[in-house]
């Protein structure tokens, strides 16, 4: 074991050459989860470690279990089989009283799931709702948060997104760019360890994805927060992720850093993939 | 002609009032009924089921003289004013179609607002009451609508168990005066008019509810 | 006192069916004149010739919001006056007839705007007169689509044909009142009157049902 050395010669005073090595707790673990749809196996026994601050991009052709991945840990879908943890915590699961681990009650689902915050596709904003109060709802209805510290996270969160001229309308008032900015402000008020971002710009007209990834960008940047991101963006899961997961029939079929990836891809299905997603820009 | 009308309008000022209780009463029905339907719960989802079956299949007069005639005999013993019976007959009969017009509604929201919802942690309690009612009762507006005026029109049915609505005076004035065509036309006039005070009314309650949205956009 | 006195029950049963002849019997005259009628109003409406359409939209407007009884009061006391003597059973059925065919109207507009406007123009570039379009493309598209809701309304009609026991008509409702005055017991006529009407509406609607599972493959 390496014994760490000061600069100025002289052995570190904090750490001992015999404490055992920690390995670092992932923020988001997925251990053999496998969910499936009848004959269909969407997710096959898929093992996946994200650390804390991590920013993960997952791509992969459609129908290959990219969004079931995030889905399944919004615990939006049930899995078959297999352990999610979040921040050290079994998600689907709990550990009863003798330690072995049982399907998770109502109330440990809503704790852990807690740490978690999503951003759709479809946006999904509540329509009988302005702006400022779709990001003040769950913190008032669900963390118990006053109005008026909510006010203050919502407008400080919706300036953020570059959105506070927009308080007070309703999301049907809004473009596609600007709903989903909104979004990503409405699950950041809940203040959650871990954003997922499935397929966010799919939904949008081309001229309008720039600016929900500058948002996304500006938050990674700012914040140490865990990001686990579906997309068919190439260009944004290069520049933007730390690492990026080629899914393929329900598993990650290669992973590493994107330059890794994306230019010397070890797998004949990556390369067939790029290629073809090169070819379709 | 001068004559007949204040008449008229004692019996339609019956109608209103039957009209109204009547349409809380359904609502509220309408409400329980449709969530109860919905429950997860078994036993209340049978109930429901029964009570939306019953209420719809037997016929709206059938009920009225079920609940005037033989609730006062034994076994039952219930004696119910003309006018309790009206407001509970029509309410109840009403609060059944209503329910399901609700369950419809309450369906017809789209997924991700549920899926939103469970990403944000609400509970499913929540959900309903912040989220997804608020929805389903505007959708269910214009059904609802129908249903007021159905209502409207079958307080007619309450001038055979006695209760002096506008019917009931249009066919005592028939009786008395013989002034056929103008009784009975007025009286169809009359309802006429409160119709469209319903629809009226219920197009600016709508309208207000929607301020600033639209449906069917993608969210 | 027996809570439901069965052989009481038994008793009156024949009476009652043999009533319950003349409840369908009217649901299904009023039913066939207002299906048809109903279409000759639907395409009226639908006419550029204001002087048709017009009038036809305001009486279907007024006769869906004014109450069936009030209708059938109108024909059977105020025609009299004018000429035109009804019997009970006549007036009942013309005025459930108007009534609904106001409804059928309805849908069958619905139908008609759902068949897609290139079928117009494909009638229009053939130059084919209106009736030939209608009778030839239009409306085999467009009736196919709205048979379920008709039938719908088939159940409505039989559960308002006790409203005619108001102008005397003897139907199955008029027969259980009488049953119940003659022998001063209500319970089990009123209560067999509305069983008759819960098994007829809900074997009917499950009939709709199947109506509707069977058409959806072929659209």
């Amino acid at each position: 074991m390496n014994t760490p050395v000061q600069p100025d010669g002289t052995l570190s005073p904090t750490l001992g050459p015999e404490q055992p090595e920690q390995p670092e707790q992932p923020m988001v673990r997925f251990a053999g989860v496998t969910k499936r749809y009848g004959e269909l196996t969407v997710l096959d026994g898929l093992d996946l470690d994200v650390q804390e601050g991590e920013k993960v991009a997952i791509i992969g052709p459609s129908g290959s279990g990219k969004s079931t991945l995030l889905r399944a840990l919004m615990t939006l879908e049930e899995i078959d089989e297999g352990v999610i943890e979040v921040d050290g915590e079994p998600l689907t699961h709990m550990p009863d009283a003798s330690g072995r681990l049982v399907r998770a009650n109502t109330r440990h689902l809503r704790r852990v799931r807690g740490n978690v915050g999503m951003v759709f596709q479809s946006f999904n904003l509540f329509p009988h709702m302005s702006v400022r109060q779709n990001v003040m709802e769950a913190p008032v209805q669900v963390l118990g948060l006053a109005k008026s510290e909510a006010r203050e996270r919502a407008e400080e969160l919706l300036a953020m997104v570059g959105l506070e001229d927009k308080l007070e309308h309703f999301p049907a008032q809004l473009s596609g760019g600007q709903q989903q900015r909104v979004a990503i402000a409405r699950a950041l008020a809940m203040r959650p360890k871990v954003m997922l971002f499935d397929e966010v710009t799919s939904a949008l007209d081309p001229e309008l994805c720039g600016e929900v990834l500058n948002v996304i960008r500006r938050l990674g940047e700012a914040h140490n927060l865990t990001m686990l991101m579906v997309t068919h963006q190439m260009g944004f899961a290069r520049e933007f992720a730390d690492r990026v997961c080629f899914f393929h029939q329900g598993r990650i079929h290669e992973q590493g850093t994107p330059d890794e990836l994306f230019n010397q891809p070890r797998e004949d299905r990556t390369r067939e993939f790029l290629s073809a997603v090169n070819e379709a820009s | 002609m001068t004559e007949l009308l204040p008449l008229l309008l004692q019996g339609a000022w019956v109608t209103v009032k039957v009209t109204f209780f009547g349409s809380l009463l359904a609502i509220a029905c309408a409400l329980i009924g449709a969530l109860a339907r919905l429950s997860p719960l078994a036993p209340l989802r049978w109930l429901a089921i029964v009570y939306i079956e019953v209420f719809r299949g037997s016929s709206l007069l059938v009920q009225l003289f079920w609940l005037y005639f033989v609730l006062p005999m034994p076994p039952f013993n219930i004696e119910m004013s003309a006018f309790a019976v009206a407001v509970v007959g029509l309410g109840l009969n009403i609060g059944a179609y209503g329910a399901e017009v609700l369950r419809g509604a309450i369906r017809s929201v789209h997924q991700g607002q549920h899926e939103a919802c469970q990403a944000l942690n609400m509970t499913p309690a929540t959900r309903l009451r912040r989220i997804i009612l608020p929805q389903a009762l505007l959708a269910a507006i214009p059904p609802g609508t129908n249903l007021l005026i159905e209502l409207l029109k079958n307080t007619s049915l309450v001038s055979l168990i006695t209760l002096s609505d506008l019917a009931f005076r249009a066919r005592q004035l028939d009786q008395a005066t013989l002034m056929t065509l103008e009784i009975f036309g007025l009286a169809l006039v009359i309802y006429f008019v409160l119709a469209q005070a319903i629809n009226f009314a219920m197009r600016r309650l709508e309208r207000h509810l929607a301020r600033g949205r639209m449906r069917g956009g993608l969210s | 006192m027996n809570f439901f006195d069965w052989p009481f029950a038994l008793e009156i049963l024949p009476r009652l069916l043999d009533a319950s002849l003349a409840t369908l019997g009217i649901a299904l005259a009023g039913f066939a004149i207002a299906v048809v009628l109903g279409l000759f109003l639907a395409i009226g409406r639908r006419s550029r010739q204001r002087w048709l359409s017009w009038p036809i939209t305001g009486l279907i407007e007024f006769i869906r919001s004014t109450p069936l009884l009030i209708q059938v009061y109108f024909l059977f006391y105020v025609l009299p006056n004018y000429g035109l003597q009804l019997s009970a059973l006549q007036a009942g059925i013309i005025g459930i007839a108007l009534h609904y065919a106001c409804y059928t109207a309805e849908v069958y507009r619905a139908g008609l705007d759902a068949v897609p406007r290139a079928q117009w123009e494909a009638v229009t570039a053939l130059n084919m007169r209106p009736w030939t379009a209608y009778r030839d493309v239009i409306l085999p598209q467009a009736l196919r689509p709205v048979l379920p809701a008709l039938g719908n309304y088939l159940i409505s009609i039989l559960k308002d044909t006790p409203v005619l026991s108001a102008i005397t008509v003897v139907e199955i409702m008029q027969r259980a009142k009488n049953i119940g005055s003659e022998s001063f017991r209500y319970l089990e006529p009123i209560t067999l009157v509305g069983l008759f009407f819960l098994i007829l509406s809900l074997g009917l609607a499950w009939c709709v049902r199947r109506l509707e599972n069977r058409m959806e493959p072929a659209r």
